[in-house]
């Protein structure tokens, strides 16, 4: 007897379904093993993980706190993953995001009527994110340099510059000697609906309706999924590549431009350490699991954020360490890509050539 | 061991061989024998299971059946290696050579006894030895990418003498070649045969049934349908007998009345990808009602012509008018609202998009504008009509509109991208072997509609390597070489012989002086 | 003067050596056609698996062995999923060095010992130390080359080894062709995805022992991040160096080059603020990047395997 795969006629339906959330039990259980290992006991572990991500209304607003700029960068990813364009650069456009934000925020608030001084900064936010991914963009569409180094690599420029401003020329006068910049004008404050979890949930939403719509109802979403299928079939139909990519980047790095924009204004109110908890990283996962389905990306988002919001407490309540809710993120993408073999394979048994005259007839 | 059997006077025997791939069933139960130092063709349509006959013997695929016997003993071949071990060996149909490595490095790879610190000199004399024995001029020193399709076939016949094949396959080993140069390759055959060595030779050519094979045998949809002495038969019992009915040599057609003129081409000169010249001053036309097929072994520029005229590729010089406008440098969106349709060579990797749904494909020229889209909007609905329309009238073979294309067969997807294309085309389509790997049935449905869009007064360029395909389909016929176009004739009336000098680069003049 | 260029020399040598293990290891990766994304992950496992086994045993041997297990077994499921499961190679890389951060992020803050919270940062191991050669020691510049330990050591011996094993051997022809055009390879009768198995899992030991570098010798302990970004700048070098091991070294020199120089410039104190100095690897990798494809791209020359980046089955039509 021998297995081997067969490419399957048609897509499982079942199986497209069924992969993320087998993959999500998967990794808990990979996940026990280790916690076994390390002497804690899995079960109460994931109670205390879950108690303390969705457990009470308090748990639950923090959980959406993490889960806002989960959402927005996610969606970013996902649209970038869907044209075959791997920005792994969400958290520089995160940060990017968060500089831009306070720098309208603290220097430009004098000359800006109050009103629309949190749009102005959020705008600010957007465009610096844009910017950020708009380089490597350009890079890959001109002359074919590889978007995941650059995008990475502009991550940990991005991340010195923050840092490099709020430990130096932006750093609050009147703050003790604490790394972190002025607090923001009040005008430029994002409102927060319960507990700390602010409208930027609405944005999340919102982008992800919208993104929806585009990819699947217009015309450009059209064109996007060919350019991202095949670009030699999209420029063999007369699609301009090259703007497309630009321009659905260019997207991508304002979506996460607005999470780090949200970070500042609705969390911290100002720029300073620990701005993103590599949610620009998480998001590779949120956006993966999600299948690059845009409104999955907001399911998967308050999941994942669970995640990290439960390993906090984890941490507070069991002594593990708090990297527990990465590990178990880092597991859910092993057992989703071996899965998602089986939307288009299935394994086929086949006795010995020799023996299996009978076989003849499986087709 | 003990099995002697009556097998003891066959080289190979295969025995109730089955293999199914998703859909099709390619071999159904076939036997198969080889005799000591003959060759044997392996005659069938497109589709038959020829290749995938052979691809089990050389150990590339697994049989979901039967049994295999070499030298009468009964034999596993589980990979390319076992089969090596065997003695057999294989040029496919598209070359297995490695681009970046040279003549030599490519004759070595994979053999098992090599010394772990192979001795190139020594090698290189041992090829150069074979080479002269055999006639097969080549420069161990090259690398693969430097050499024509012609000289690559010939490391592809050193690669399995260099290994003592004792049992070679040949698939479709002409289809690359002039019909001089496919003499040559004869040549090489017979030697190979006198020395002992048998041989297999899949062809869906009669002509070369009779020149090269002792014996043939002939497959049809995955069945033997017919074995015979090769001196026992003619080329019309066996057309007969590969296709199952009688032949039909002519398409109907109306008498060639042509219009204004399409497409003009004046002087164009392009390069490809390594920036070598592809296209040197090419200049020819089509009118409204016609069918210029282009003539030519794969590779002497035809592809490079389809993507000038398209958009896809700059000229480098010269210029191209559709309905008498200039389109030098136009951008492919241009060219194709002008009316051009376009069915590219690479079907899979270009011209369907192979996880988006049969609709969306057929969409993929008309999303653009009403009824499909408004608004910057597209009406699914539409969508999904027109593609239930055309999947009627093409008879395109799917589950349902919304199946992704790559789960078709290789000749649905082809009507799937015609169906689009001859949906949207306006004044010229382009096809680029349009019959290429596909069954008798599909290869006429193709030609049927090339020939309806000329009947409704659309100019058609048909890029082709089969000449019967062009001299049954065309009304014109330009013969391509290296680039060139060396000479223009009408095809009611083209000598097959005089299409394949030009083929070969001679032009019926300078004859006298080879 | 000459002090100052053999201590930059010594330095560069140092800060190379890690980056040229996992260079070779990723350049066999891929000329098996498998990019393998996940170098970051298998460093920082390698790190702080070999630091880990370093403080309880005090055995060197047996913290590199620590280190090349790990690499195997994170690669090994790199293999897997791409080789067998045909998964996606950018984002089965990306899941590596997401899970191999978080994991080594986890251990580092677990298997330390009661007395440090469980953690292993601030602890001190055994670690790699600089071999004194008479005479040659006493040398400038010759001093910087000879005064290494022995794992910088080994990348004079690792880099022509692998060169010649790539261009010169039986088994490097097999490597090549798999890269290049694995059903060529295929039909001649090599072992397809078994090369491939073996040398993501080899070239992932080798990226290992790089990680292991890092915390034995070059910055002695465990500290979040050590990497910090090695790996990708790793992928870079790979590109830069066109596939070709003898090549790697020009990209470690100039990458520890970088460190050295930073390092001297921080020690001498000057007004350049310390972000700015940070970014400069980074900032490098991105300059390197764009003017090697650009290169690549003006003579027309394609260093990358061809098949980088693509599953391979067989019976496919």
């Amino acid at each position: 007897m021998k297995f081997y795969f067969e490419k399957r006629k048609a897509l499982s339906v079942k199986a497209v379904v069924l992969v993320p959330v087998v993959s999500f039990v998967v990794s808990l259980l990979l996940t026990a093993v280790i916690l076994f290992i390390f002497g804690a006991n899995p079960l109460a572990t994931y109670a205390a993980m879950f108690g303390g991500a969705f457990g009470s209304g308090r748990a639950f607003t923090e959980t959406l706190v993490k889960a806002i700029p989960l959402m927005l960068t996610g969606l970013g990813v996902a649209l970038a993953f869907k044209m075959r364009f791997w920005n792994i650069g969400a958290e520089g456009q995160l940060a990017m995001g968060g500089i831009s934000a306070a720098a309208v925020a603290l220097f430009a608030s004098p000359w800006i009527p109050k009103v629309i001084l949190l749009p102005a900064v959020l705008a600010g936010a957007c465009l610096a994110g844009a910017l950020w991914a708009g380089i490597p963009a350009l890079l890959k569409t001109s002359l074919k340099v590889d978007e995941t180094l650059t995008t990475l690599m502009m991550n940990y420029v991005a991340i010195l510059i923050s840092e490099t401003l709020y430990y130096g020329p932006w750093r609050d006068p009147n703050g003790f000697g604490f790394p972190g910049t002025a607090p923001f004008p009040e005008a430029a404050w994002l409102p927060r609906f319960a507990g700390r979890a602010h409208i930027g949930l609405v944005f999340g939403v919102i982008l992800a309706v919208a993104l929806w719509i585009v990819l699947d109802r217009t015309r450009w979403g059209f064109e996007l999924k060919i350019i991202g299928n095949s670009q030699a079939s999209a420029r063999y139909l007369g699609i301009s590549v090259e703007r497309n990519i630009v321009m659905a980047i260019l997207l991508s790095g304002a979506a996460s431009g607005l999470a780090g924009g949200c970070e500042v204004t609705a969390i911290s109110h100002r720029l300073q350490q620990g701005m993103s908890l590599g949610y620009g990283y998480t998001a590779i996962i949120v956006a993966w699991m999600a299948q690059l389905n845009p409104i999955a990306v907001v399911f998967v988002s308050l999941l994942m954020a669970g995640l990290l919001v439960g390993g906090d407490q984890v941490q507070m309540m069991m002594g593990l360490p708090a990297a527990m809710g990465l590990v178990i993120q880092g597991m859910i993408l092993f057992p989703m890509l071996a899965g998602s073999f089986f939307t288009e394979y299935h394994i086929k048994v086949v006795r010995s050539p020799k023996a299996a005259v009978a076989a003849g007839g499986a087709a | 061991m003990n099995e002697q059997h009556e097998s003891g006077s066959f080289l190979v025997e295969m025995r109730g061989i089955s293999k199914s791939f998703p859909g099709v069933q390619a071999s159904d139960g076939i036997d198969l024998r080889l005799r000591y130092g003959e060759v044997l063709a392996l005659l069938g349509e497109n589709g038959a299971g020829k290749s995938t006959l052979m691809n089990i013997l050389s150990g590339l695929y697994r049989p979901d059946s039967g049994e295999i016997l070499v030298g009468g003993r009964h034999v596993t071949i589980s990979g390319p290696r076992d089969a090596a071990a065997l003695g057999i060996g294989m040029v496919h149909q598209n070359f297995m050579l490695v681009d970046t490595m040279t003549v030599t490095e490519n004759v070595v790879l994979g053999i098992r006894d090599l010394a772990f610190i192979p001795d190139m000199a020594e090698i290189k004399r041992g090829i150069l030895e074979l080479s002269e024995r055999y006639n097969l001029k080549v420069e161990p020193d090259a690398f693969i990418w430097q050499l024509s399709v012609g000289e690559q076939q010939r490391v592809e016949i050193l690669k399995l003498l260099y290994r003592n094949a004792e049992i070679l396959i040949l698939d479709e080993p002409t289809a690359v070649l002039t019909p001089q140069e496919a003499q040559e390759l004869n040549h090489v055959v017979k030697r190979m045969k006198g020395e002992g060595k048998s041989a297999v030779f899949i062809t869906h050519k009669m002509e070369e049934v009779m020149s090269f094979s002792d014996r043939v045998m002939v497959l049809r949809k995955g069945k033997v349908v017919a074995g015979k002495d090769t001196k026992d038969t003619n080329p019309r019992d066996l057309a007969k007998l590969m296709v199952g009915r009688e032949v039909l040599f002519q398409l109907d057609r109306k008498p060639f009345a042509p219009g204004s003129t399409v497409l003009e081409l004046r002087d164009v000169c392009a390069r490809d990808e390594r920036g070598l010249p592809a296209l040197s001053g090419v200049s020819f036309m089509i009118r409204a009602g016609e069918i210029l097929g282009i003539a030519g072994v794969a590779g002497n520029g035809q592809r490079e012509l389809s993507e000038v005229i398209t958009g896809l590729r700059k000229a480098s010089s010269g210029s191209i008018s559709i309905n008498c406008v200039d389109f030098t440098g136009k951008s492919p969106l241009e060219i194709i609202r002008s009316g051009v349709s376009h069915i590219p060579q690479d079907r899979i990797a270009v011209g369907a998009v192979g996880d988006m749904s049969v609709a969306n494909n057929i969409a993929m020229k008309g999303y653009r504008s009403k009824p499909l889209s408004f608004a910057g909007m597209l009406r699914p609905r539409k969508i999904l009509e027109l593609a239930r329309k055309m999947i009627d009238s093409f008879r395109i073979s799917t589950p349902s509109p919304e199946t992704r294309v790559k789960f078709l067969s290789g000749g649905n997807i082809q009507k799937t991208i015609l169906a689009r294309e001859i949906e949207s085309c306006e004044a010229l389509l382009i096809a680029v072997y349009p019959s290429r790997g596909l069954d008798i049935g599909a290869t006429e449905a193709v030609r049927k509609e090339l020939i309806a869009q000329r009947e409704s007064g659309r100019a058609v360029l048909l890029i082709s390597e089969d000449i019967d395909e062009l001299v049954t389909t065309c009304d014109t016929i330009a013969v391509f070489f290296e680039g060139r176009v060396m000479g223009i004739m009408p095809a009611a009336g083209a000598e097959i012989e005089e299409i394949g000098l030009l083929m070969a680069g001679v032009k019926p003049g300078t004859e006298a002086s080879a | 003067m000459i002090g100052l260029i053999s201590s930059i020399l010594t330095i560069t040598l140092r800060a190379g050596t890690s980056l040229v293990y996992a260079t070779i290891g990723e350049i066999f990766t891929e000329r098996g056609g498998i990019l393998n994304l996940g170098l970051e992950g298998i460093m920082l496992m390698g790190a702080v698996t070999s630091f880990a086994v370093s403080y309880y045993t005090h055995s060197l041997p047996l913290a590199l062995l620590a280190a090349v297990l790990v690499g195997a077994a994170l690669s090994a499921i790199h293999a897997f999923l791409t080789i067998t499961m045909r998964a996606n190679q950018v984002v089965s890389g990306l899941s590596i060095t997401l899970f191999g951060s978080g994991f080594a992020s986890f251990l580092g803050q677990r298997l330390g010992p009661a007395t440090n919270n469980h953690r292993l940062v601030g602890l001190v191991g055994a670690k790699f130390e600089s071999f004194r050669i008479p005479v040659l020691s006493d040398i400038p510049i010759v001093q910087s080359i000879v005064s290494q330990d022995i794992l910088t050591w080994g990348i004079y011996l690792l880099i022509p080894l692998a060169w010649f094993y790539l261009y010169r051997t039986r088994a490097g022809l097999s490597l090549r062709a798999v890269g290049e055009n694995p059903q060529t390879a295929d039909a001649m009768g090599v072992d397809v995805f078994r090369l491939k198995y073996a040398y993501t899992i080899s070239g992932g030991m080798l990226v290992a022992l790089g990680g292991a570098h890092l915390s034995l010798s070059y910055t002695p302990g465990w500290s979040e991040n050590i990497t910090g970004g090695r790996g990708w700048i790793v992928i870079a070098l790979v590109i830069f160096s066109m596939w070709n091991p003898a090549r790697a070294i020009w990209g470690a020199l100039l990458f520890g080059g970088i460190n050295a120089v930073q390092f001297r410039l921080q020690a001498s104190g000057t007004n350049i603020p310390a972000g700015f100095l940070n970014m400069l690897p980074y900032i490098m990798t991105i300059v390197v990047l764009v003017l090697i494809t650009w290169w690549e791209a003006l003579s027309k020359k394609v260093g990358a395997p061809a098949a980088l980046g693509q599953a391979y089955m067989r019976e496919d039509k």
